[in-house]
């Protein structure tokens, strides 16, 4: 019941919000609050009494789960089911949702109640989406998402805000597409093989399918999820999107979104295609070191604000992708630590960027500078979110990429080094930011009132979860690894059955794994 | 008593955060207290554990202290841990004891500061990250400590951010060092890819075992830190930062020369000297890369006009010291070097503070002149500095230090006569230049009216730093005068002490005569150039050559020029290119596309029956044409 809760609080708090928006528009803000606080709280319960047991689960996949039937007909189930890493995405998702509310609190004054309702409404996709095991249930929640974003979008965004809902609508609407043909794909392959035909994602796992249609429809899913992490070259709707979006749809494209993407790949992609996905692994990791650099250099490129940041987040969801497809305990933890890093850290340049142009009205950095000492609070906050996005060691950005990088070193080294020279691109475009905006001569002389207590307060909340997150990540990382480390060992159990005697000179990745399972037998 | 040894960093992290936080709400002397005697706590505890470790060393000479675990998948288990031993203590000494003194200083001559407690937060933020970096024990820890000292370096010399100038001398200090980093990183990749941990202890420990001298892993690895090392002791090529970064305040380039920031490389070669020593090449590298950075460096100090670069130049060259020390396998000699280096360095820049101050912020030393009867005290104790850093035989520790480093770049199995020779060039040109600033800022006439004399404080520390700067030399003292060790058994059981060539008492003496001449010509030349006949100056750089080549100096051997060239220009012109991202006017030209096709399509649809009709008889006939044809 506890799932079914998480994905209920939210749909009837917006609901609920929504209808109160009529007596005006405080009750839609205290309500989304509240209901996003269970929601956090909920799952920290979970959290707690799960970490306590931890040695429990490294056998079993779920922690909790739910299922009632749906569509037996057709193999649909209500099926929901959590473990460490889904369980580590839902408590970013209360948290970032919580922050969101708080930065719109003086932003949005108009249509109060019905953007709350679609705010709550996208965090209960995005809960879906992490918990939601059926894969027809899946692709449901993965709509969900869409539709109140793009109202978000369109109704509380800024001058070019229709150009940018529609382009955000028409990649995901497209590459939605090509997932539920995947997902068809799949279906009709298993139930075809096996007489079976279900969406149940367990029973799908190590579905037997001929290497060149595992292909296809892996990349059908690699498309979906590439479009929302994004990697370059489907990228180009985030800058539009994220630069357009009101700050808590930034903070939630940034913080939320993209990681669904991030966990459709580590959930689905490489779960259910281990061949394919393992021949396709040095192309992904290409992709992944090309955003890395392409999005930073697109960053250096920009003079809003808001545009610069979008461009930081494709080079470090580049790291993401690049720690994915090494698919080795150090590399997949990393991108983990990333997802969430990069959440906490993005969202608040985002409610920075957000700040500063609800008090001078423009994001045009050219117009800005010398602002530190008129707001030295802001200053300060903006120094250490641009440390962090650098990869600081300390905060927690740093410890993802440094495990991606680490990671996909035993697996690639040139790709390795390339991708390192991002973290010198990192360092250009973050004190850039602080150049442009803090430091230097003042273009033009603007009054303003530093950062408020409730600015501060999530401010502050935020910088804490990063400290907490580069300097002692245990508690994340020991919750995510009996989830990775089941997803591990089911690629592995498939590929050892399927392993063609004479090894593929590609395929690194195999290669390493046995030079894994080497050292592993050392110790 | 060992188990304080966390409180060390702590105390410097603590401050600073109080001095962020409520800093702005406390009063001066407040700020200026906790920034301070943070520090003084640091260095007390610091000697406390110190005389402890000389009376009764711990077990194995060192000790690690585990606080928490980090970071732990698989083998990968760097931890919040860490390492005491002689070569940490010495360097968290001089980091505490340097520093605090460099703070003391800094409440004084700040004090006018609008931004003073952010000044000491910073400042303490650097110690802090410092001491993280030494006491680190594994690579991990030491990288986040190197990573912090290049924030703090950036924050500290870009700490009057309203200069656009300063914003840029920053960036270039933090932009370059981490060019050095991704190598270093790349090189703890290696590391730990090649030997499965990332303790430093077991790493050295495992080195020897596994790998034979001169194999390929180990000369890979100490190529890659010794990339991370030239970038944060800015060692050529990757020197260029240094002399911009005097664009912070004054006790700020005392903290970075001395105290912290670019004795950091010289630490790493030290601490994973092991590495090194499997790659006699690399190591042959770095005797020369500190060789030719010292004479580059010194060449360049020639010409400066102003006395903080001055300054900085002689830090690059004296690093270049330490790592000719390094690369001939002396490493004990490279940190002796260090630690003389240390007090004298920031005896000289706090010293050059103090003048700066009291000439109303004058820093051209051309400018300056006859003020040693109104500051006797500055005077005395920055001419100690000078004779130290000239190395002036007996009474000064840059004597002990730089004769021990010269001695030992002749003598070692890996030295050569040829480093002897262009070292002892080096400390000639030193004197020259030490002593051209010295006549230039005490001597001839006075050109700029002094203004404020130093304080207490000021003048406290000063005489503090000269006291150091003359004793700290007799620890270590040469065959030829004693044979006393006290520094290097000291150093012993961490870095051992180098396998040298059989040569008598009397070579050992000869060379020090040489390089004592040498620089007693060179204190003469200085003396004869800026005070006796000044004009031989000017005609000696108004001839062609003479000109083109004190241009060629002036600007550090034009490397800014190149780079500018190499790479920031290039890096300018891609983020200038493609603003717009080619790759959205694919999907723009699919939207084009579609809507051209669009409106081709409603032009059909016209409404005339007449012309549907018309159609309707074509298509027939396309369609029966093609199946007649087909």
């Amino acid at each position: 019941m506890t799932l079914l809760w998480l994905l209920l609080l939210p749909i009837v708090g917006g609901l609920l919000a929504w209808v109160s928006g009529k007596t005006g528009t405080q009750l839609p803000r205290w309500i989304s609050v509240l209901a996003l606080a269970l929601v956090f709280g909920l799952t920290l319960q979970v959290w707690f009494q799960y970490y306590s047991e931890i040695d429990i689960f490294t056998e079993q996949a779920w922690l909790i789960e739910f299922e009632r039937d749906w569509i037996p007909q057709l193999g649909i189930s209500f099926y929901l089911a959590l473990d460490g890493l889904s369980l580590l995405l839902i408590a970013l998702t209360a948290f970032l949702g919580l922050i969101s509310v708080v930065v719109s609190w003086k932003e949005i004054q108009y249509r109060v109640g019905f953007f709350h309702f679609n705010l709550l409404w996208i965090l209960a996709g995005i809960i879906g989406v992490f918990i939601a095991l059926d894969l027809f249930l899946f692709f449901f929640f993965w709509e969900m998402m869409l539709i109140p974003m793009y109202f978000l979008i369109i109704i509380w965004g800024h001058e070019d805000k229709r150009y940018a809902a529609i382009k955000f609508f028409l990649f995901t609407q497209a590459s939605g597409l090509m997932m539920l043909v995947a997902i068809l794909a799949l279906y009709f392959v298993h139930g075809n093989a096996t007489g079976v035909y279900t969406f149940n994602y367990n029973d799908l796992l190590g579905t037997d399918i001929s290497a060149s249609v595992a292909m296809w429809i892996m990349l059908g899913f690699f498309i979906a999820f590439g479009v929302k992490l994004p990697a370059v070259p489907v990228h180009t709707w985030l800058p539009d999107a994220h630069t357009q979006a009101p700050t808590a749809g930034s903070v939630v494209l940034a913080g939320l979104l993209l990681k669904t993407g991030a966990y459709g790949l580590i959930r689905f992609v490489v779960p259910l295609f281990p061949e394919a996905a393992t021949q396709f692994a040095f192309i992904a990791m290409i992709l992944g070191v090309v955003s890395i650099l392409y999005g930073a250099k697109l960053a250096f490129a920009q003079t809003d604000f808001k545009r610069l940041v979008a461009y930081t987040s494709v080079s470090h969801m580049g790291f993401v992708l690049l720690g994915i497809f090494a698919w080795n305990d150090l590399a997949l933890q990393g991108a983990v630590v990333v997802i969430i890093a990069h959440g906490l850290s993005t969202g608040a340049l985002f409610i920075l960027a957000g700040g500063i142009q609800e008090r001078i009205h423009t994001r045009d950095m050219d117009r800005m500078g010398g602002m530190w000492s008129t707001v030295p609070r802001m200053g300060t906050v903006a120094m250490f979110f641009a440390m962090a996005s650098l990869g600081l060691p300390g905060l927690g950005n740093f410890v993802g990429e440094f495990l991606v990088l680490i990671g996909t070193f035993m697996e690639n080294i040139l790709l390795t080094v390339i991708a390192a020279v991002g973290i010198v691109a990192a360092t250009i475009y973050s004190i850039w930011i602080i150049q442009r905006i803090f430091h230097g001569e003042p273009r033009e002389t603007w009054e303003m009132p530093d950062l408020n207590i409730r600015e501060m307060v999530v401010m502050v909340a935020m910088m804490l979860a990063l400290l907490w997150i580069g300097l002692y990540p245990k508690p994340i990382l020991n919750t995510a690894k009996p989830a990775l480390d089941i997803l591990q060992r089911g690629v592995e159990e498939v590929r050892m059955v399927e392993q063609t005697p004479v090894p593929d000179p590609r395929n690194e990745m195999q290669i390493f794994m046995s030079i894994n399972q080497l050292h592993k037998s050392d110790h | 008593m060992y188990d304080l040894l966390w409180l060390i960093p702590f105390f410097p992290f603590l401050s600073a955060i109080l001095l962020v936080v409520l800093g702005s709400r406390m009063p001066r002397a407040v700020n200026g207290a906790i920034g301070a005697g943070s520090i003084g706590l640091s260095a007390i505890i610091t000697i406390i554990i110190g005389i402890n470790f000389l009376t009764s060393p711990p077990e194995g000479h060192s000790y690690t202290q585990v606080l928490w675990s980090w970071i732990d998948v698989g083998n990968f288990t760097p931890a919040i841990s860490f390492h005491l031993d002689a070569l940490s203590l010495v360097m968290i000494f001089v980091i505490t004891f340097v520093g605090f003194l460099i703070h003391l200083y800094s409440t004084e001559y700040m004090i006018k500061d609008e931004g003073y407690a952010r000044f000491f937060a910073y400042m303490n933020l650097f110690v802090g990250a410092m001491l993280v970096l030494v006491l680190g024990d594994n690579l991990v820890l030491l990288l986040l400590g190197w990573e912090g000292v290049g924030l703090c370096s950036y924050l500290l010399i870009g700490f009057w951010y309203k200069k656009p100038e300063n914003g840029y001398a920053a960036r270039k200090a933090f932009v370059v060092t981490r060019v050095g980093d991704i190598a270093m990183l790349i090189g703890i990749f290696l590391l730990f890819m090649h030997t499965g941990t990332i303790h430093i202890q077991q790493i050295l420990d495992m080195a020897p075992r596994i790998w034979v001298e001169g194999a390929t892993i180990p000369v890979a690895a100490s190529l890659l830190l010794l990339g991370g090392a030239l970038g944060k002791s800015a060692q050529v090529p990757l020197q260029v930062w240094l002399p911009d970064a005097m664009a912070g305040p004054t006790p700020t380039s005392a903290l970075i020369h001395a105290a912290t920031m670019v004795t950091a490389g010289v630490y790493l070669i030290a601490r994973t000297h092991v590495i090194f020593e499997l790659a006699p090449a690399v190591m042959t590298i770095v005797a020369v890369i500190g060789l030719v950075t010292a004479l580059i460096a010194g060449f360049t100090a020639l010409t400066q006009t102003d006395i903080k670069r001055v300054l900085a130049y002689s830090t690059i060259s004296q690093i270049g010291y330490m790592f000719l020390a390094l690369g001939v396998g002396a490493f004990a000699a490279g940190m002796f070097h260090f630690m003389t280096h240390a007090f004298f360095k920031a005896l000289l820049f706090l010293g050059a503070g103090a003048i700066i101050h009291a000439l109303h912020e004058e820093q051209n030393m051309f400018r300056m002149g006859g003020i040693r009867k109104d500051m006797p005290v500055t005077f005395w104790t920055f001419l100690i500095g000078c004779a130290s850093l000239a190395a002036i035989p007996l009474v000064t520790s840059g004597f002990y230090s730089k004769e021990l480093i010269l001695w030992k770049s002749f003598s070692s199995q890996l030295g050569s006569v040829w480093f002897y020779i262009f070292g002892a060039l080096g400390a000639f040109i030193t004197a020259v230049y030490t002593f051209r600033m010295v006549f230039l800022v005490f001597y001839g006439e006075k050109k700029t009216e002094i203004s404020h004399l130093p304080g207490t404080r000021i003048l406290l520390t000063l005489v503090v730093l000269a006291f150091f700067s003359t004793v700290a030399g007799f620890i270590e003292l040469p065959h030829t005068m004693g044979d006393f060790t006290l520094f290097s058994n000291f150093m012993a059981s961490v870095l051992p002490s180098v396998p040298v060539l059989e040569y008598s008492l009397g070579t050992e003496f000869l060379l020090q005569l040489i390089a004592t001449l040498l620089v007693a010509v060179g204190i003469y030349i200085a003396y004869v150039l800026y005070v006796k006949n000044p004009e031989a100056v000017n005609n000696l750089t108004a001839s062609p050559a003479g000109q083109g080549v004190y241009t060629f100096w002036s600007i550090g051997w034009g490397f800014d020029w190149l780079y500018d060239k190499v790479f920031v220009q290039p890096v300018i012109f891609i983020s200038r290119i493609n603003k717009q991202d080619f790759i959205d006017s694919i999907y723009h030209g699919i939207a084009f596309a579609t809507e051209v096709l669009h409106r081709l399509f409603t032009k059909t649809q016209t409404g005339k029956v007449r012309w549907y009709a018309m159609v309707l008889v074509a298509g027939a006939i396309i369609v029966i044409t093609l199946a007649v044809l087909l």
